[in-house]
């Protein structure tokens, strides 16, 4: 199944933070369709050419994949605001890499909407001309979208990369996935080259304390809902 | 055919200096003609391949040469100017000697040490391995001995030194020891280069293959000699005679013979009495949980406190060197162990080989064999223990291929490109090359005898710039064209990672095995545990990866709880359970070959030769005959039947478990479009059996399911892609070759961080790299590794095309004696397949049963 196929088959779920529904998107993504608002994180752009630069020669084509992958979802919802939740660049310079062919692909997702960049630790200094509004962290309602995550009520956030692994009889499947307890909410990086945190590490005991917390696995066609404690 | 033996016309005393002579006549020896022939071949100046079995006085052999010309003053001396500083020497190196082990590079070090001693020879010999300390390397480069003894991967690293050209130009030969067992990875593709170059630095060079025997004696025989354009050229081959045949038995049980398993168990006392009777036994098994399996069960019966242990690879090194030890010194009655023991080193007098289960392939079953009696003119003994029905008819066919001598080695490897990769940055690395020139010397080496240019091309453009369509990494480059064209590394960095990385094992992730005291608190607590612990060694992340907190799997002997995984260590607690709750059998790394598979199928269909095997296997086939079907040689049969509310298909290829595998992956997707609705399937060496919702006997009988069209080799074509871009097995495989190709990095320059933290997931990589870049050199790599691998696709497309027109279907009320086996496994054996979104489903919905009570 092409990537295409498996985005149009109904794929959404919701998942509720603060009272308020969201669809979790097959995609990584996160919409709120009353605010057609739609949030994405972690796209960690450039990090192929971040990685030559270092002699570690990655096929430098993660940047395209990550933004086909955004246009698509994108096209899907035509949300009126996208919000992209830190991390969009893989280093401080990474934007001065993009190609003439992305930034036009970039310009393009952005026209008719408004689009909000979030800073986050690898991209603390966000380019000014990259169109798009540069914020910290953004208000709607109940809900504060930042890149990395308090553990307050009402929070989206990112940074983490969370993925949880499923095993039975001797298989397992490792997915990334949405982490949530109802009240708050850790998203999965979206960047093609982002790896991933299991959602069993400490790092989340952190945010989610000692709450129980669902994972949210992107699968093969459909959002899965499993409860963290299930995961390894 | 067995190459005749050569005959030698020069008597010894032509051929062998007076106090070698007397050496072998003061020890009660004569030289043997394998020897003599050797040394005949060195006097004309000819490179030759020994084949000889374990104990005929290999090494010996393929040194006699170099001892006598050493024995005698240089005749020119050569001044040889090293980078920038002229050094004189006498002779410089002369002879280099290669093994797979470097175990095996220290004991002939010793051995080698004796007969030089004792003849008051002026040689100098040392070992050069990882463990050689950096002070005594350097100095090896700079005033090298006469004889050094070192591994593939430590050939490759002197040759990308500058010292390389200065170090190799006095070489006169080249020893290359357990050939037959280099060659079939792709240490033996880098090894291959490693020669190339050093033709071309020591045109002199000759060189001396060490072998076992093997299938095609001429094919191996190429590797010894620098291929010319387009034509194959050979070294001698001298084959020694008179090895006393073995004498090998099958286990005639009083037992009943299981229907499925590996374990054995049902033998366990016969196995138990046979150690006792004998004064050294050695067991192999084909995996490590079958060693930990049945080193358990043998201490559970040893009543006469017998000295048993266990040895595999992924013990605890302390723990290994101490069996290994106590073998040399006579103190063992028995060892347990795996294929860690099937080379190298002497072991003393092993009196009989007992090898349980499959024997997989005759070769490698007679080398094991071959461990038991170091004495060349004496029989080894062995017995073959069948741990169920179809591995009877294996051993079956095993015995009489090793009484026929035939033998089942692989063909020599095509080389493969990421190998050469790796081999390209590693010239760079030393002094700098011309593609032409560099070109031309890598067709050389045999196994790149047909390398295409452009294959070639990419390769260099690979290692440059990463070799891709988007060319955006011009500025990154790791190695540069200087004006002349001649290619360098770009940075010092680059030779570092280099020489960090150089070598082609990629070890699976293997995660460390501590024992600590269990959470006594029931289940699912999330309470910490103790931290520490004793290390039992060393298990394969995929496993543990495959397991809830909790269950309980056979390791270090005895049955252990899973705790947790924290970084890359492993807790494990002590279980009182007598049966682990996980299997952890994998199969073994070889399939069953495709020689004994075809011999098996002969005999099946050969209802005369069945009065060989067991009465109790006999029957069993007799009984498959009256109710289904004997399948012929060329034949497929498939059988269909309901069982409990599920419809199965169940198919017999005997094509090895890495090809049913693949089969039984295909198969279920065109099951699924047919709408067979298919659940899972399970593939043994010998089947594949597929179950589903669907009634496939009622599909056929309607012509809804075609079988023809079903097991058409077309799903070796956009099947096999969709599956390709998903599966985890090719998956792996791209990460070998993107290491291997010096992509991704092992090991890390500057900081150690634990590879868990650093390690880039390489399966990002190849998902985009296949969208966006099919036919990217690495890609094209791992599919030729995909052929022969993991996947076996080769094997799979040869047995698809086999068996067209020839499918016979039996439509059954019920299981079939021969489907009995599979279905037994089901449950007990993995259920292969790839995990998918049903895996999800299903623990989303374990959850919801539980939230409803």
């Amino acid at each position: 199944m092409t990537e295409q196929e498996a985005l149009s088959i109904s794929s959404t779920r919701t998942l509720d933070v603060a009272s308020v529904s969201f669809h979790a998107d097959l995609s990584g993504a996160l919409v709120w369709e009353e605010e057609r608002l739609l949030v994405v994180s972690d796209l960690h752009l450039e990090k192929g050419s971040s990685f030559a630069m270092r002699g570690v020669l990655l096929p430098p084509f993660d940047t395209v994949a990550t933004l086909s992958r955004l246009a698509a979802v994108i096209a899907r919802h035509d949300p009126r605001v996208v919000i992209a939740l830190g991390d969009s660049f893989h280093d401080r310079t990474a934007h001065e890499r993009l190609s003439d062919d992305d930034r036009d692909a970039v310009s393009a997702l952005q026209s008719g909407r408004d689009w909000i960049w979030i800073s986050g630790n690898h991209d603390p200094a966000l380019p000014r001309d990259l169109g798009g509004t540069i914020a910290d962290e953004v208000m709607v309602g109940p809900i504060t979208f930042r890149h990395e995550p308090t553990g307050a009520a009402g929070e989206i956030a990112g940074h983490l990369h969370p993925k949880a692994r499923v095993s039975a009889r001797g298989r397992s499947m490792e997915r990334r996935c949405f982490a949530s307890d109802g009240e708050r909410a850790i998203m999965p990086a979206f960047g093609a080259y982002a790896g991933g945190l299991s959602i069993r590490d400490a790092a989340f005991a952190k945010i989610f304390g000692a709450r129980h917390f669902t994972a949210h696995l992107l699968g093969d066609r459909r959002v899965h809902a499993i409860a963290a404690s299930r995961c390894s | 055919m067995p190459p005749p033996i050569l005959t030698v016309s020069a008597e010894p005393a032509a051929l062998l200096p007076d106090r070698f002579l007397r050496w072998f006549a003061g020890r009660g020896w004569s030289p043997r003609e394998h020897q003599m022939a050797l040394l005949e071949k060195a006097r004309e100046d000819r490179s030759a391949l020994l084949i000889a079995p374990t104990g005929a006085g290999k090494t010996l052999a393929g040194f006699l040469p170099t001892l006598v010309e050493l024995s005698s003053p240089r005749s020119e001396k050569s001044n040889v100017v090293s980078t920038g500083r002229a050094v004189q020497r006498s002779g410089g190196l002369h002879t280099l000697y290669i093994s797979p082990l470097k175990a095996l590079a220290v004991d002939i070090a010793r051995n080698l040490e004796r007969p030089i001693a004792e003849m008051g020879l002026p040689i100098k010999v040392e070992t050069r391995t990882g463990d050689t300390p950096v002070s005594r390397r350097q100095r090896q480069r700079r005033y090298p001995p006469d004889i050094l003894l070192t591994t593939p991967e430590q050939l490759a690293l002197l040759l990308s030194s500058d010292d390389g050209p200065f170090l190799f130009s006095s070489l006169k030969r080249i020893v290359l020891d357990e050939l037959h067992a280099l060659v079939t990875s792709k240490r033996g593709d880098l090894l291959s280069l490693g020669l190339a170059r050093l033709w071309r630095l020591a045109p002199q060079m000759r060189a001396i293959g060490l072998s076992a025997t093997v299938a095609e004696p001429e094919q191996l025989a190429r590797f010894l000699m620098p291929q010319p354009d387009g034509q194959a050229r050979s070294a001698d081959i001298v084959t020694a005679g008179g090895a006393a045949p073995p004498v090998v038995e099958m286990l005639d049980t009083r037992e009943r013979l299981p229907w499925s398993g590996h374990s054995a168990r049902h033998a366990l006392s016969e196995v138990y009495e046979l150690i006792k009777e004998n004064k050294t036994t050695l067991v192999f098994v084909n995996t490590r949980s079958q060693a930990e399996m049945l080193f358990q069960d043998l201490w559970r019966m040893n009543d006469d406190g017998l000295a048993i242990a266990l040895h595999h690879g992924s013990l605890d090194v302390a723990q290994r060197r101490k069996v290994e030890d106590a073998m040399a010194a006579g103190r063992l009655r028995g060892v347990v162990c795996t294929s860690s023991l099937d080379l190298g080193v002497d072991w003393g007098d092993v009196d009989l080989v007992i090898n349980i289960g499959a024997p997989k392939g005759a070769s490698r079953l007679m080398q094991r064999i071959g461990r038991a009696n170091h004495r060349f003119d004496e029989a080894s003994r062995a017995v073959l223990v069948p741990a169920n029905r179809f591995e009877v008819l294996e051993c079956r066919v095993a015995i009489d291929a090793i009484a026929e001598n035939a033998q089942d080695t692989p063909p020599l490897r095509l080389g493969a490109l990421d190998v050469l990769a790796q081999h390209v940055l590693g010239c760079a690395c030393g002094e700098p090359f011309l593609s032409d020139e560099l070109y031309r010397e890598v067709r050389t080496a045999a196994p790149y005898a047909d390398l295409a240019r452009n294959d070639f091309d990419d390769v260099v453009d690979f290692v440059a710039t990463g070799g891709y369509a988007l060319k955006t990494y011009e500025r990154f480059a790791r190695i540069k064209q200087d004006k002349q064209g001649r290619f360098r590394v770009a940075n010092p960095r680059v030779r570092q990672s280099y020489r960090l990385n150089v070598g082609t094992i990629v070890e699976e992730t293997m995660l460390k095995v501590r024992l600590v005291r269990s959470r006594s608190t029931g289940t699912g607590s999330t309470g910490a545990i103790a931290r520490g612990g004793r290390v039992l060694g060393e298990i394969e992340e995929v496993f543990i990866e495959g397991l809830s907190p909790g269950d309980t799997f056979v390791f270090g002997g005895e049955v252990v709880r899973y705790e947790a995984l924290a970084e890359d260590q492993v807790y494990v607690s002590r279980a009182h359970d007598k049966d682990p709750k996980v299997p952890s059998y994998m199969g073994g790394k070889f399939p069953l070959s495709t020689y004994l598979a075809e011999r098996v199928r002969k005999l099946l269909d050969d209802g005369r030769a069945w009065r060989g095997l067991p009465e109790q296997v006999r029957d069993w086939l007799s009984l498959q005959r009256d109710v289904s079907h004997v399948p012929g040689v060329r034949e497929l049969l498939v059988e269909t039947f309901p069982r409990g509310n599920k419809h199965y298909l169940i198919c017999y290829p005997f094509e090895g478990r890495l090809a049913h595998q693949t089969l039984g992956m295909l198969l279920t997707r065109r099951l699924e479009r047919a709408r067979a609705r298919p659940l899972g399937f399970v593939a043994n060496e010998y089947s594949v059996a597929i179950w589903g919702l669907g009634d496939a006997s009622f599909m056929i009988r309607n012509g809804q399911l075609n079988l023809d069209a079903l097991f058409s080799p077309d799903m070796l074509g956009d099947d096999l892609e969709a599956w390709l871009a998903e599966s985890a097995l090719m998956k792996r495989t791209f990460r070998n070759c993107a290491i291997i190709s010096g992509l991704i990095e092992r090991r890390f320059t500057g900081e150690e961080k634990s590879r868990r933290q650093v390690l880039f997931s390489t399966d990002l990589v190849y998902d985009v790299l296949r969208k966006h870049q099919a036919d990217h050199v690495l890609l094209r790599a791992a599919r030729a590794d995909a052929a022969t691998g993991l996947l076996d696709l080769r094997r799979l497309g040869d047995m698809l095309a086999r068996i067209r027109g020839r499918i016979t279907h039996k439509e059954l009320d019920h299981v079939s004696p021969l489907a009995v086996p599979a279905l037994l496994e089901i449950g007990r054996e993995s259920v292969y397949g790839e995990a998918s979104d049903e895996l999800l489903v299903e623990a989303a919905e374990e959850l919801v049963r539980q939230a409803m009570g």
